[in-house]
């Protein structure tokens, strides 16, 4: 059975546009997701929910990246215990196998594949108990549960002078906590292997203790630096289930803040990029210029990283005709600026040195292994939710795809110039032609059961969220899903036959999120 | 007059510990300064060596004795090679003992300690940063050498004091086969003390480091010591390219309070444009992969090498 036969039985569902889901038996399961990859699909989302009615009962979801649009598949499954086993797809998509680590671990549901690792649970609850399971099943959790670290194995590279290096999660500089496991032989790295999962923050626990019309500022604390995407992804589920539309105004607006957030970030990037490559000018002159743009965002808005921008039927903030003036001015001045300063790196010969040909992800290993958003752009890739699955004011704006096919990390920093100009110029022409009229609608709390997804593409890539709507205006399941997951296992790979000294240059080019997977 | 050559001689000693850490506080203020940022106090490697003496120390449980020592051996060959390195008077006792070839040899002694305390401990950012550490040594070292011998050819004599007086005093000052031992001996200077492009002395990065990864695990006045230790490095080097290449101001001859007066000027003018040039180096270029370390002291090698062959054939 084709793509197109799997697509046309799914109903639709509300909140991102483009999105279909699809019941199916454990058969189907495997074969749909074979049909998605054989037809060039990739996997964006893979998480477990227990049936609110009947605890005994739960379900796993695939949300799967076609050209159509997004599918999400559900398969029903039996809700913790021996029985509760479903057919792996690590096979099919590489990048599953974390995901169904993560999933037993929160929810008790385990997949068929070989790798049964814990993923997020360290220390902090024993392994029997699932944190997403109602209350009644953790309730086993002990004062001070085993340390499941110890027993956690690496799998190890054999050979005549292979040593290993261990590294994190406490880092010399002040950066997030992660391990990684090097095998190498001289200064030469045969292998990495991660670890993460150490900053779990409980945040889907979190969820169903809130209510629906709330969630939405949590959703925004998922990973700092993509408030704005995550908030986005959770109104946007949240307004399809109760059939809210937006004003046009809102719409505009939100992109505004998502453009915002891609320049701030790309910034600080480019500048983190310079200085991992001992080039500390480069870090002071995108530091201030990414200073400016925050001030700009903060004068405008009144907050600098917009975090409690977006809310269900609209905007927080409005933005008035002096702001939005200044506001004009200060990115136009960021983005000649940013010019300025990319002939810069473009021709200095150490820094293309160190940035030309290090850390590259081949564009097939990048299909293979499914990478997303702006490695995936890198990589030769040309996948943009802007472009490809367009919601509103994106139709209209039609931003510019950006892609490169070297893989390396010259080309992820070719991109994130091209980006930043792309959005700057995005940001003019929204300030130019916001819609008039309100900015902010009402919005009533979905009927219990109803189900919606957001799709937004931040900065780092596509933010999924699938949002299940509970009894009385609560959340029964809320599963932000961040791009980092596809990319972190890239990484992996972009390293293998680089230099150990190269490896923090390499993993600043992908510049994953430890928060946004490690809800 | 042995007196006063014995005050010469604690004169310099002092003044290089006293004058160590300043000098690298005024290059990290030039680097500062030619980033557009606010420049750090020139006095803060003082503060930090100060903090760091009155902090506890903290050792590893496997540590060795040759761990607890090697900050002590470190800072001691650095007190030693600035005794024999003419900064302000050639008229040294200290350097009958020793010529410039023990002087590499000294230099050398810290490196070995410094890298088998790194390796003392075991873990693997000691071991990944001695072992680049003794790469960039074994290469930066006949380096060198080379651009002493240069300059000894000219001079006659091996001893640093000596080629320095024996330039200071020359009618004619210009040798273009120095010229060629002044670049050699700056990228040894770069590679030597850990600065870009060869290391990053600003970084947090631990698998990128070479010196700093070998100091990860010393703590407080161990630690101290180590960074102490690591100014006087630079500041010998400093001072033993201005006894190679512009000697002038240093007091030769017996040393009054008139010698003095021109020397200690001199030195700080000389100090002062170094640093500023040091900055200016690290400004403008990026850490190079370490890969790239050995063509780096192999140039500067040739450019030794460069710089005899010149002398030989030019008698220059």
């Amino acid at each position: 059975m084709s793509l197109r036969r799997w697509w046309d039985r799914a109903h639709g569902v509300t909140g991102a546009p483009s999105v279909r889901g699809l019941g199916v038996t454990a058969e189907e399961w495997l074969q749909a997701a074979r049909d998605v990859a054989a037809a060039g699909g990739r996997l964006l989302s893979l998480w477990a929910s227990v049936d609110a009615s009947n605890p005994a009962a739960a379900a796993v979801y695939a949300a799967l990246l076609t050209e159509a649009g997004v599918l999400v598949l559900e398969l029903a499954t039996p809700a913790h215990g021996e029985r509760a086993v479903y057919a792996g797809l690590a096979e099919i998509f590489p990048a599953a196998t974390r995901m169904q680590r993560a999933a037993f671990d929160l929810s008790g549901v385990r997949s068929s594949d070989p790798d049964q690792r814990p993923w997020l649970r360290h220390s902090a609850w024993p392994a029997d108990a699932h944190p997403l399971l109602p209350a009644a099943a953790t309730a086993a959790a002990v004062a001070e549960p085993p340390n499941a670290d110890a027993a956690y194995e690496f799998v190890r590279v054999e050979g005549e002078g292979v040593h290993e290096i261990a590294v994190g999660p406490v880092h010399a500089g002040t950066i997030e906590p992660g391990h990684f496991r090097f095998s190498v032989v001289g200064e030469k790295v045969l292998r990495l292997e991660q670890h993460l999962g150490y900053v779990h923050k409980g945040i889907e626990r979190r969820f169903t203790e809130l209510p629906i019309l709330a969630g939405h500022r949590l959703a925004a604390r998922v990973s700092g630096d993509s408030a704005v995407a995550f908030s986005w992804a959770y109104c946007q589920a949240l307004e399809g289930m109760s059939e809210c539309l937006i004003p046009a105004r809102a719409a505009w607006l939100r992109a505004l803040f998502l453009e915002l957030e891609r320049i701030a970030n790309h910034l600080g990037d480019l500048g983190a990029l310079g200085n991992d490559a001992g080039f500390a000018f480069g870090l002071v002159q995108f530091s201030r210029l990414k200073e400016d743009l925050l001030r700009a965002v903060d004068e405008a808005f009144g907050q600098r990283y917009l975090l409690d921008a977006v809310v269900p039927g609209g905007t927080q903030v409005d933005v008035s005709a002096p702001a939005a003036h200044a506001l004009t001015e200060r990115v136009s001045a960021i983005a000649q600026e940013a010019n300025a300063l990319r002939r810069i790196y473009d021709e200095h010969s150490g820094v293309r040195d160190r940035f030309a040909g290090a850390g590259c992800l081949a564009p097939e290993l990048a299909v293979r292994l499914g990478v997303l958003g702006l490695v995936a752009r890198a990589s030769g890739q040309a996948l943009d939710a802007r472009c490809d699955l367009p919601c509103a004011p994106y139709s209209e704006l039609a931003p510019a795809k950006v892609v490169r096919t070297e893989g390396d990390v010259a080309a992820r920093v070719a991109v994130r110039f091209d980006e930043l100009q792309e959005s700057c110029r995005l940001v003019g022409r929204i300030l130019a032609s916001l819609p008039g009229g309100p900015h902010l609608s009402s919005v009533a709390a979905p009927a219990a059961g109803a189900f919606g997804v957001g799709f937004v593409e931040g900065w780092r890539g596509p933010v999924f969220l699938a949002l299940e709507a509970g009894a009385g205006g609560s959340i029964h399941r809320c599963h932000p899903h961040d791009p980092s997951w596809q990319n972190w296992p890239a990484l992996e790979h972009a390293v293998i036959g680089n230099i150990v000294p190269d490896f923090p240059l390499i993993n600043k080019s992908f510049n994953l999120s430890y928060s946004g997977p490690d809800v | 007059m042995r007196l006063a050559e014995l005050v010469t001689q604690v004169l310099e000693i002092v003044a290089a510990l006293v004058a160590a850490p300043i000098f690298l506080g005024w290059v990290n203020q030039c680097r500062a300064w030619l980033q557009n940022r606010r420049a750090p106090s020139i006095w803060l490697p003082y503060r930090n060596i100060r903090k760091l003496f009155h902090k506890d120390a903290v050792i590893a449980e496997n540590a060795s004795p040759l761990f607890r020592a090697a900050p002590y051996v470190v800072f001691g060959t650095m007190v030693v090679a600035a005794g024999i390195i003419p900064s302000m008077g050639t008229r040294l006792p200290l350097v009958a003992a020793a010529d410039a070839i023990a002087l590499v040899g000294l230099f050398a002694t810290a490196r070995v300690f410094v890298s088998l305390a790194a390796m003392d401990v075991g873990t693997a950012f000691g071991t990944l940063g001695a072992r680049r550490e003794m790469m960039v040594g074994f290469l930066a070292e006949p380096a060198l050498l080379m651009v002493i011998f240069v300059a000894s050819l000219i001079s006659a004599t091996t001893a640093l004091p000596a080629i320095s007086e024996h330039l200071a005093t020359q009618t004619l000052g210009l040798y273009p086969s120095l010229a060629f031992s002044a670049i050699a001996f700056t990228l040894v200077l770069l590679a030597e003390n850990a600065r870009i492009p060869v290391d990053n002395p600003a970084t947090h990065l631990e698998l990128t480091m070479i010196h700093e990864a070998m100091l990860l695990e010393y703590s407080a006045r161990h630690l101290a010591l180590m960074e102490w230790g690591a100014a006087l490095k630079l500041f010998n080097y400093a001072c033993i390219g201005f006894a190679l290449f512009v000697p002038w101001g240093v007091a030769t001859g017996e040393l009054g309070p008139l010698g003095l007066l021109v020397a200690i000027p001199a030195l700080a003018l000389k100090l002062a444009l170094a640093g500023a040039g040091l900055a200016v180096i690290e400004t403008v270029s990026a850490k190079m992969r370490v890969m790239r370390a050995p063509e780096f002291l192999a140039s500067a090698f040739l450019f030794a090498v460069l710089g005899l062959l010149v002398h030989v054939m030019l008698g220059a």
